[in-house]
């Protein structure tokens, strides 16, 4: 078994994966235990959520969770890099696109010049200007 | 006011922040949170957000001074004048179908193109910068128009990103018809009272 890296959020987890043919199988039970997900019974389920597996044979094969499958049964956009044996979960477009078109501002939380976290919620109440800008 | 810089660093933004000695807060966004939750495609990118937490100006171009006019043919004083006077209570922000019309979403190939950007920047913190490399290429393949991947990427890449290498992105693109920029049209919040012009 390789050690791959599945980074998600500000999360780096390490989970002992098979590369077979292009895909990456990791193994089920690291991957409850680093990323807090487990097929049971045609669901994958977190301690939040579980969700309906439209496609079993796509998720799991030869005993492992397929990587490509488990980033499309949660509906989040996948990056990844064999050679490496390093992937990245990002957010999803529907949930995005859902948000931005509710107008509710998304909040978050982002650490200033001395690495002190703000978040956007601590300004309710407030008129803001948001900007995003960059040196480059 | 919060400012988020789109820097590799905070080391990168920390010359601006400390030359303004600001009194707001002012953010470090290294892997591109800000981006990814609002749909930023380019910088500055501003937004108004109102004492309820709504967006009342979506993703908007505006700049903070003129120094830059000549490049960009963006002018301060509009926007400048129409957030003093919505911060005031003189003049209108948005309505909600205005905001609904004008705010850009995501699809599906710029959130793999941000996935890509994301798996770059991590491996970059790892010293990983040739793998790093072909995740950015491969960002701004899959969402061209987004410029916090194709040129925000290049001081991670060793590219001046004010050199020729930029140039000549900017010239292929704009030369295509395609905007670097993409303020909102001049008619946008001027539906209500008028003062905010």
């Amino acid at each position: 078994m390789d050690r791959f890296t599945i980074v998600d959020d500000e999360r780096a987890a390490e989970i002992p994966a098979r590369l077979t043919g292009g895909r990456v199988l990791l193994d089920p039970a690291a991957l409850k235990d680093t990323l807090g997900w487990e097929m049971h019974d045609g669901l994958l389920c977190s301690d939040a959520m579980c969700i309906p597996v439209a496609d079993d044979a796509a998720l799991v094969r030869e005993g492992g969770i397929d990587l490509e499958g488990f980033a499309r049964t949660l509906d989040r956009a996948l990056a990844v890099d064999v050679e490496e044996h390093a992937a990245f979960l990002g957010g999803s477009a529907r949930e995005r696109a859902q948000a931005l078109a509710s107008q509710h501002a998304p909040d978050f939380t982002l650490p200033d010049l001395d690495g002190r976290p703000h978040s956007l919620s601590e300004q309710r109440g407030k008129k803001i200007l948001l900007v995003a800008w960059a040196s480059w | 006011m919060i400012t988020v810089a789109l820097d590799k660093t905070a080391d990168d933004a920390r010359p601006w922040i400390e030359a303004a000695s600001p009194t707001h807060p002012t953010l470090i966004d290294p892997r591109h949170v800000l981006a990814d939750l609002y749909n930023v495609v380019n910088v500055p990118t501003i937004f108004w957000i109102d004492e309820r937490g709504r967006i009342v100006r979506p993703n908007d171009v505006a700049f903070g001074a003129d120094t830059f006019k000549h490049i960009t043919g963006l002018e301060s004083a509009r926007h400048l004048a129409a957030l003093r006077a919505w911060v005031r209570g003189e003049g209108p922000a948005l309505s909600a179908d205005e905001v609904r019309r004008h705010q850009p979403l995501p699809t599906e190939d710029h959130q793999r193109a941000r996935a890509e950007f994301g798996l770059g920047q991590w491996l970059w913190t790892q010293g990983r910068t040739a793998a790093a490399e072909r995740h950015f290429v491969r960002g701004g393949e899959l969402a061209p128009h987004d410029f916090t991947i194709r040129r925000g990427t290049m001081p991670m890449r060793g590219i001046d990103s004010m050199g020729p290498q930029f140039r000549e992105m900017l010239q292929t693109w704009v030369g295509a018809g395609q905007p670097y920029y993409r303020p909102l049209p001049d008619t946008a919040g001027a539906s209500g009272s008028g003062s905010a012009r």
